[in-house]
Parts: structure tokens; sequence; C-alpha cells
């Protein structure tokens, strides 16, 4: 693990950020040129060998996920682009699209090269700001891109964005998971083998057939190289996005947007489905899949929300959690079930209309509902209530014996929108 | 999907059952049906672990597959 | 063939006629009890009575076809054999008998359609079995208009108002059902693994 110093972090996929009045296209080519005249298997060579693992959450090995769609075609494969950013304390995909989408665009055409596709989708929330401005960059780029991408504008429900929901909305149904095998990469977009990254991996695709896998590789930690874009929020700073190599310890991210660690107490990583981990511990954690995983915890969307002092982490998480409950697709009995009686459990505990004939029930529920769904939500909803029980315990005491809340008149921090009408 | 090394002449099965949660509509018949491996949680919805059935459930886990009204049950690795 | 007549094949027609016809309502009753969890405890199991409703619905199969083919050969009454699956084909009764043989073909649809009913899709298996609702009353005006017994006697009407009757309390029970999740942690078996 290289620890790296904070002022050497070098911009890559932000390194062409325009403003509004910018002609966004001239900006990229600026910087970056003209889009590579690689081969196919160059480009799947390259991504394998820059070590690049997948920026949606999972972190899987993008170049290794290329290559099981690519040999797995008896049909022409299908390139699927999630910019459909589910995660509320998540700004990554949406400055990506908003500001510099032309790496992303880059990547897409690299990505039907290396798999040999005939067709290609963007998935962007309904109503976004990043639509009117992904449309005007492939009008930009007309004829140069040999595959032409279609936006899809999606609901903008959290489990919207899963794989499986996506391919399903793909293939005329609504934005909720579906029950697998097969998954997506087998069976995916008119039961042809689809590659769904998420944007962020496809720019940087974008810019490892450029510049090469020894130069991806450059920078960052050494098992897991690479820059990582995430979304920092705290008393200061509220989703802002910056561009860190792999390996920066949270403390780092946090000093260089100007947090100040005193008084602080937990720290939220991953996402609203990650985990909650006392401040001091969090400091010193690099991000990395793998630290992350010996701590409990995953990298995610690359959120790194920092609890401000004068919040409550219960109150916090009661209303994510009740956010995470009326987000649910509906589709499974445990997690539709389930979800709402954790939110309403955690309600009581921050309230303080508790009674402790409550707790065995929570954990009951904490055990019996995890794994059950057809997605991951039930998992990351549980997961968070769960280290928040560990990481506020001492507030978890003093909110179970009926002892007034330190914080209980702050405003509310972490957002929790209402979901919209509609699943397609 | 794998089939186990033979013994004796004989090839043992790895067989895993598993619950379609979105087909699932807790009808309850899967547990009565398999009670030594499917148990219903508070809402009438099944649970079971992924782990290999043991070789005298296989008949009685194939019958809870046929008798599920939503056919939620599925069965993997024959 | 030579004419063949005789009382024997003619009661065996007019048994069998009933029988399959009691098998036919118990099965559909059996069917929609199947679904009733409020119905199943733990000595009788729903896939107990499923089971049930199987094999009666496949005895009244047997008994449907032993009615047919001694219909078939009893040349007293010419039918035909084409009217076992075509309606419309019988010189003798042609609309009633119609009506059985509509019956039967729809009823040999569900059965076959049940036999594979993890092959196929459970939208399809669902569309073939609601098709049972529309042949009962077939059934029964075929019963009523072709039976010598159904519109005569005590007996035929006992038999008809008691058919009708479970055959009403089976549909109201199953257009009433909400099957409401069982409540707080409780198995329907106990577990020992």
């Amino acid at each position: 693990m290289t620890a790296v110093a904070s002022d050497t972090w070098p911009r890559r996929l932000l390194a062409a950020v325009g403003s509004d009045d910018d002609d966004l296209y001239a900006v990229h080519l600026d910087t970056w040129g003209a889009l590579p005249d690689v081969s196919g298997p160059a480009i799947v060579e390259a991504v394998e060998g820059s070590g690049l693992l997948g920026r949606g959450g999972a972190g899987f090995p993008a170049g290794r996920k290329m290559r099981t769609v690519a040999a797995g075609a008896n049909r022409r494969p299908v390139v699927v682009a999630n910019g459909a950013e589910g995660e509320p304390a998540s700004g990554k995909d949406a400055l990506l699209l908003g500001r510099a989408p032309h790496l992303v665009l880059d990547g897409i055409q690299l990505a039907t090269r290396a798999i040999g596709a005939d067709e290609a989708h963007l998935a962007v929330h309904l109503g976004s700001p990043v639509v009117g401005v992904v449309r005007a960059a492939l009008a930009r780029r007309g004829t140069a891109d040999a595959v032409r991408v279609r936006v899809h504008e999606i609901p903008s429900r959290y489990v919207a964005s899963e794989e499986s929901a996506l391919v399903h909305f793909l293939n005329g149904g609504e934005a909720k998971p579906t029950f697998t095998p097969p998954r997506p990469f087998e069976q995916g977009v008119g039961r042809r083998p689809t590659l769904v990254n998420n944007v962020e991996t496809l720019a940087h695709v974008g810019a490892i057939a450029r510049r090469g896998a020894a130069w991806f590789r450059e920078v960052g930690d050494a098992d897991e190289p690479g820059t990582l874009l995430v979304s920092v929020s705290a008393q200061e700073v509220t989703r802002r996005v910056a561009e860190v190599p792999t390996g920066t310890t949270i403390g780092a991210v946090a000093d260089r947007a100007g947090v100040i660690r005193a008084g602080i107490g937990a720290v939220l990583v991953g996402g609203y489905f990650g985990s909650w981990l006392p401040a001091a511990y969090a400091w010193q954690l690099p991000l990395t899949h793998r630290a992350m995983r010996s701590a409990g915890a995953a990298l995610g969307a690359g959120v790194i929300a920092i609890l401000p002092p004068s919040s409550c982490g219960v109150a916090e998480t009661a209303r994510v959690l009740g956010y995470l409950a009326t987000h649910n697709a509906g589709q499974c009995g445990p997690c539709l079930n389930g979800l709402p009686a954790i939110a309403d459990a955690f309600r009581r505990l921050a309230s303080g209309a508790w009674d402790e004939r409550w707790w065995p029930a929570l954990e009951r529920w904490l055990a019996v509902v995890p794994g059950r769904g057809a997605c991951r939500h039930p998992d990351g909803a549980v997961r968070l209530a769960s280290t928040a029980l560990s990481v506020f315990a001492e507030d978890i005491a003093s909110h179970r014996s009926g002892r007034p809340c330190h914080a209980s008149s702050a405003p509310a921090w972490l957002p929790a929108p209402r979901p919209p009408g509609g699943w397609r | 999907m794998a089939a186990g090394a033979p013994t004796a002449g004989r090839v043992a099965m790895t067989m895993r059952i598993r619950v379609n949660p979105i087909a699932c509509e807790a009808h309850g018949v899967c547990a009565e049906v398999l009670p030594e491996w499917i148990e219903l949680d508070e809402w009438g919805y099944p649970i079971l672990d992924g782990e290999e059935l043991p070789a005298q459930l296989l008949a009685h886990a194939r019958r809870a597959a046929k008798a599920c009204p939503t056919l939620a049950i599925v069965l993997s690795g024959e | 063939m030579t004419a063949f007549s005789s009382a024997p094949l003619w009661y065996t027609t007019r048994s069998t006629a009933i029988v399959a016809f009691v098998l036919l309502t118990a099965s559909m009753f059996l069917g929609i009890a199947a679904t009733q969890r409020a119905l199943a405890s733990r000595h009788w199991p729903r896939f107990a009575t499923q089971d049930l409703h199987r094999n009666v619905s496949l005895l009244a199969l047997g008994f449907m076809l032993t009615h047919i083919v001694t219909t078939l050969l009893d040349t007293f009454v010419y039918v035909g054999w084409w009217s076992m699956v075509i309606p419309g084909t019988s010189p003798y009764r042609r609309l009633w008998v119609s009506l059985g043989t509509i019956a039967f073909d729809v009823i040999l649809v569900v059965i076959v359609t049940s036999l594979v009913r993890n092959r196929l899709p459970l939208r399809l298996w669902r569309a073939a079995h609601f098709a049972v609702y529309a042949v009962w009353p077939l059934a029964f005006v075929h019963f009523l208009e072709t039976g010598t017994d159904a519109a005569h006697g005590r007996f035929g009407l006992w038999l008809d108002i008691g058919a009708l009757l479970a055959l009403l309390v089976a549909v109201a029970i199953r257009v009433s059902t909400t099957n409401e999740p069982i409540g707080p942690l409780r198995s329907v078996a106990g577990r020992s693994r």
C-alpha cells in the first residue's frame, strides 16, 4: 500500500472538466486528443494489464468482465453505460457526465470495439441536468462514433440503477431488479451478453486506451492502481467530488476538502448501503477495496460522508433507513416487510419513543433479512443499520434508556428524497 | 453444477435449493413439504441457506419445487 | 362394426357419467381448497390436498374416457368417433353432446399443462387452469340435457343441487381469498436439521 502525499494528486478523469460555456469537445480533444485507433483485443489487454476495477461499487476487474462478455458471445454483445447515480450522497457520475462527458463517451466506443458490440446504451436519471449535456455531446461527436449511443432516462429510484434493473428497463420492463442467474453478462439486453459498466469505469478505459496500462499503474495502490472519484460530504462541504489516487487515506481526503477533524465521531463510507466507521479508525484507512473489506466496509460508490459534530448518527441513520425502505422495489417479501420494520425501530430509537421490547425484534430482523432479496438492497440497509448499532453504541444506549439526544434539534443532514412516481 | 468424484462406481450430485424471492408469494407450501430444510420467517417467506442438500432430502426437495403454487422454488446442480 | 348394443354398455355410460361429474365437481372443490392456508394443518398439509386434487382429477379423466368409449361403442344411438374431440359432429343431440366434447377438450389441455407445469411459463398454466371455471357449467348442462338420470327422479335432483352448491361455495371461497402472512416468527412445522 503506497501512502500518497496530498499534493501529488494528478487530475486524470477531471483533467478536461469544462464549464457551461466551454465547447466540451474542444477541451476534451485538446487534453486527450482524438479517439485512438487501437484494436479491440489491444483494448482488452490494456484494461486487463491496468488492473482497473469497476467503479460502480462491486469492484470487479474491468478487463476480466470485458473478456468474459466478449467470449460468451454467440450473439452480438451490447454495451450499457450506467450513469444513473442512485446514491443521493454521490455526485461523481453527475460531474463526469455533466462537465467531462467525452472521456466516458470515448470509453463506450472503445468498449464496443473491445467486445465486438454493435449496440450501446447510456442510462441517466429522468429529468437530470446531465441529459441535455450528454445529448449535445453525442451530437457534437456525430459520425466520429462508430456505434450510435442511445440515451435512456430512467426513473430516479435507488434500485433502478442496479445492473439487472437497468437491463430489465432496457428490455421494455420496469426499472426493478430481476431474479438472477442469468446475469446480464450472459443474458442481458435482448437476451444478448451485456457489458454493464459504471461511467467512471468507462472514462478510465478512455484514458487507458491512450496512455497504456503502465501509465495507469503509475499512480495509486500497487494492487488496485489508478485514481478514484469520491464524493465528500461534511459540515463544511456537500458532495464535493475529488479525484484521488487509490490507497489515499480517508483522512487525507478529508483534510484536502477542508474538513476540521475535531469533534467528529463517525464516517459513512460507500454510500447509503455502506458502513459507518469510527472516525479515528477511518482517518487512517486507505481507499482500496482490500482495506475496506478488512474493515468490514466497502468502497461502494466512493461516498465519504463525515458526520458533523452537531448531528446525531442515530437520527441520520433512521432517516436514511426510512429512505431505503420507501425505495425498495416491493418485489421480495423479506425486503418489503423487513426494511420498514427496521426503519421504524430506528425512528423510535432516534425520537425517544423507544420501547425495550423492540430490541429483540430489531436484532431478529437484522439477522433474517440479508441475502434474501433478488438484489443487494436489503443487505445494504442492514449493513448500514448494523454498523450504526456498533459505531454509535453509546448513543444507542442513551436513546434506549430514554435520555435525550445531544443533537435532537440538529437539522437533517443526509438527503433522503422521496421516490418519484412510476418505474418506467 | 458439478458432479462429485465417483465413489464406488456412483457419482455424487450436489444439489442446492433456492427461492426466487420475486415469484414467492409466501404461500408456505414449501415449508410444509420440506420442514427439515425450510423455515418461514415472521412474514411467511421461506428461509433457505444455499448449502448442499443432504441426499435423503433430494426427493422431498423436488416435491417442494413441484408443490409451490408460483413455481418459486428453484433447484440447481442436478 | 356390427350393431352392438346392450344394457350393460348403456348402464356403464350412465354410471361413469355420474361418477365423472361428481369427481369433476370434487376436483374443483379440492383445487380451490388447496389454495387456502386456513384449511391446512399440521396433520393435513396443503401438498396433501394438492395430491388429492391431482388424483381425483386423473380419476375423473379415467371415468370420462370410459364414458366416452362406451358411448361410442354403443350403436343404439350413433354419436361418431370424431365427436370425442371435435364439437358439432354428433348427429345425436348435437348441441348437448358438443358441450361435453368441449368440456373434455379443455380438461385434456388442463391436465396436460399441469403434468408439464414446471416446464411452462406460469402464466400459460394459470390461463389454462382458469378455463375449468367455464368447463364445469358446460359439463353440468351436458349432464342435464343428455343424461338420463340427471333430469329425472330425486336422486338426480339431489345430485344436481348438491354439485351446484358445492361449486358455488368453492368459488365464493376462492373469490374471497386473501392468504395473509402468518404472523410473528412461527414455522409451519418444527425444524430439525
